[in-house]
């Protein structure tokens, strides 16, 4: 992925809670394709609660206003809940998998590298690493940009996952929660 | 009570109060067949699937409820994916069921196999693969109530044969449980209290306001309502071609038909609105032409039930998501409560003289034949109209007929109009035509169809004659795939390519009496009215009259695809006060 994939102002990022089902993210995808919606990034998994499943939808808005987006997704019935999080107002995070040439002379930076990003050595070979980092998708395009210089043999990302901030409000309730 | 998965299906169905069904056996579905054979639901054996699917769409649309269509797996399913979408795209309450491979087979490829559910994904308002005969009365609860509820639409479920063989403890889900099941299914019927008052204050501010009114209104059983908004505000009406019929065409506030081939007054009257209160309309292409310069001046109420409708063509300025009765009755109420705290309401004399204007200068208007040239069409629909049973309802399939259909009709009551609005699906009208009359015996029920149209869907007048339901079909035969003939005549410097039939071949009246059908042949003026009066007293088989009318006659007014409203072309006499429309 080039940095040229990366997400613009005209992105925006969808949590939306669906029934978990046989055949939804299908909907949700032919929806999408059906509409002439461009889907950037999506992530789907199995929510706190066993009846749903939460995707996370990055939706490129070059075509189409998010609201006749969302009026759209809305219209499945097993769509739940569809909230737009606000990049300032959520925490979100991504995780990326990458073999990166190393060859013996080159290997110390780029371990150097990943250790500064906090990343992790998943394996090692005579001349390539495997490596993985967890963090906010900006910081995975910096740690893209800079193994790229190395050669990247072949690199995954999961697509971002994100969830609303808790407001200070509800960081105090969810502590006076835990004491009393 | 242990009951076999078909027998549990046939009993829910029996349960949702269905009465008729239209359908056809095959292999996977046919374990349904069998306890149909003990229920009291009529079923209708259609010669092709497509023919089930329009004839549920016709029968919902002149009742009401939803159409019933019951067929097998694979290619049968196929057939059926085009009423789905035609139903789809009108809002059509309807359920399908489908048969499909047994469970264990399902991936394999195996015979008379396809991806029903994947393949009528888009085409329907939902769908269902029922894995287990215990799910099918919840699945077959839940496919009526969000066929029709909210904005309705057709819903597929679809059953493996081994789910009908197997046996499953009776149950039957209450109305918690059906809304339960479906936590993200939860339609707005009632309007914004805000957004009403705010659409009652415009309504009040408006000179040049126009009720714009679309297929919803019917959905909505809201006719009544719109009555009274339109007669207590003295505003004008303009009914899409999805609601002929929602307002009665011989009240003196029917502007009639808008759009491609609306009228000029009703088109005309769109455009230069100040003030445009749509109701459960859509904002279709064919009514707007190019949007960036449609109503350009208006303001615009929006009441629809679906909120994905609001904004999609035009950013309304007041948006109201609800049930078109409920919201009218509502903005009623806040007419009648400003009126009476003594609110004003501006002047629209001016506006309503304007309109006059150009109703007088603008009817509907072709050229009569001459002595020795071929029958008019439009002549050919005025003498049925006007020879009509008091109740007729009139049923049409796709192009030129139909859109002479929807402008020389007059249509006095709801649901007497079927048609197929947004796919556009030829071969509409004879299907749906059956479909209309078992849901409404009681009614005359006339098909005006095209020779092309008619060429797609004949074969259902065979299930018409063996079931005997006496429907009338009026074949305009110009010969020619009309509608198409008229572009290329106009837009394509008359090149006419691949739109030729001839006029007999097939001979149209052979053909009715091979179905079973009374055939009749009109060729000349003096012969219409005969031909017709004979078919109006025959009524223990389907009639079928072969008009040979004028391939020349083309539909006007005519705004062309993609020009602006402004530009719509007049029929030939007329041309001269073009300026007028300004």
């Amino acid at each position: 992925m080039s940095s040229a994939a990366q997400p613009t102002e005209g992105h925006h990022i969808l949590s939306v809670l669906v029934e978990n089902r046989p055949g939804v993210l299908s909907r949700v995808a032919s929806l999408f394709a059906r509409r002439g919606y461009n889907i950037f990034s999506l992530a789907v998994a199995p929510s706190e609660d066993e009846r749903f499943s939460r995707l996370t939808i990055v939706v490129d808005l070059e075509s189409t206003p998010l609201e006749q987006i969302t009026k759209q997704l809305f219209k499945l019935i097993e769509v739940v809940k569809i909230s737009e999080l606000d990049p300032r107002r959520s925490v979100e995070r991504e995780l990326v998998l990458a073999t990166v040439r190393a060859a013996p002379e080159d290997r110390s930076q780029v371990v150097e590298l990943v250790t500064i990003f906090e990343g992790k050595i998943l394996a090692v070979g005579t001349d390539a690493l495997t490596v993985s980092l967890e963090g906010h998708p900006d910081k995975l395009d910096d740690f893209e940009e800079l193994l790229r210089g190395y050669g990247i043999v072949e690199l995954q990302r999961t697509g971002r996952v994100a969830l609303p901030k808790l407001d200070r409000e509800a960081r105090v309730r969810a502590v006076r929660g835990r004491a009393s | 009570m242990k009951l076999t998965g078909a027998q549990a299906l046939i009993k829910a169905l029996e349960m949702e109060g269905v009465e008729v069904m239209f359908g056809l056996p095959g292999g996977c579905i046919l374990p349904a067949y069998d306890p149909l054979l003990d229920s009291s639901i009529r079923h209708i054996l259609v010669r092709h699937e497509q023919g089930a699917g329009h004839m549920a769409e016709g029968y919902a649309h002149v009742t009401g409820r939803p159409g019933v269509a019951m067929v097998t797996s694979g290619p049968a399913a196929t057939n059926l994916v085009t009423p789905l979408c035609d139903a789809y795209m009108d809002s059509i309450p309807m359920v399908a069921i489908t048969g499909q491979v047994p469970t264990t087979a399902i991936g394999t490829d195996a015979f008379q196999e396809c991806d029903t559910v994947g393949i009528t994904r888009s085409v329907t308002k939902h769908n269902e693969l029922v894995m287990t005969p215990d799910d099918l009365p919840l699945a077959i609860r839940q496919a009526f109530h969000i066929a029709t509820t909210g904005r309705p639409g057709p819903v597929l479920v679809d059953v493996p044969k081994d789910v009908l063989q197997q046996t499953m403890e009776w149950h039957w889900p209450s109305d918690v449980a059906v809304a339960d099941s479906l936590p993200g299914y939860r339609p707005n019927v009632k309007g914004h209290p805000r957004m009403v008052r705010e659409a009652a204050r415009l309504i009040l501010a408006s000179e040049r306001p126009v009720l714009y009114v679309g297929g919803g209104i019917l959905k909505a059983r809201a006719a009544d309502a719109l009555r009274e908004l339109a007669e207590l505000t003295e505003i004008h009406v303009v009914t899409t071609l999805m609601a002929r019929g929602a307002f009665p065409d011989d009240h003196p506030l029917c502007l009639g038909m808008p759009g491609m081939h609306g009228n000029a007054t009703a088109v005309t009257a769109l455009q230069k609105a100040d003030l445009l209160i749509a109701l459960g309309a859509r904002f279709d292409d064919r009514v707007t032409g190019k949007v960036s310069s449609f109503a350009p001046e208006a303001k615009v109420i929006h009441v629809d039930i679906d909120p994905a409708e609001q904004g999609k063509v035009r950013r309304p300025d007041v948006p109201i998501v609800g049930d078109c009765r409920l919201v009218i009755e509502e903005i009623v109420k806040a007419l009648r409560a400003a009126l009476d705290a003594g609110d004003e309401r501006a002047d629209t004399s001016a506006w309503r003289s304007r309109i006059s204007g150009w109703r007088e200068q603008f009817p509907y208007a072709y050229d009569q034949a001459e002595p020795g040239e071929a029958l008019k069409p439009q002549f050919c629909l005025e003498t049925l109209r006007d020879s009509a049973p008091e109740g007729t309802i009139l049923v049409s399939g796709v192009g030129q007929h139909q859109m002479w259909s929807s402008q020389y009709w007059r249509f006095t009551e709801p649901y007497a109009w079927v048609n197929s609005g947004g796919l556009g699906t030829m071969g509409f009208s004879v299907p749906a035509a059956i479909g209309a009359k078992v849901g409404r015996p009681d009614r005359t029920v006339w098909a005006i169809d095209g020779d092309g149209c008619f060429q797609m869907t004949a074969q259902e007048l065979v299930t018409a004659s063996t079931e005997r339901i006496p429907i009338k079909v009026a074949i305009l035969n110009n010969s020619y795939l009309g509608m198409v003939r008229q572009w290329q005549e106009m837009f394509y410097d008359e090149r006419y390519s691949e739109v030729y039939l001839s006029p007999d071949l097939p001979d149209y009246v052979k053909w009715a009496e091979a179905m079973g059908c009374v055939g009749l042949r009109v060729e000349e003026p003096e012969e219409v009215q005969p031909a017709i009066d004979k078919a109006n007293a025959i009524d223990d088989r389907p009639v079928v009259i072969d008009f040979r009318v004028d391939a020349g006659e083309k539909v006007f007014p005519m705004v062309p695809a993609g020009h602006s409203n402004d530009d719509l072309v007049l029929p030939p006499s007329q041309l001269r006060w073009q300026e007028s429309l300004r």
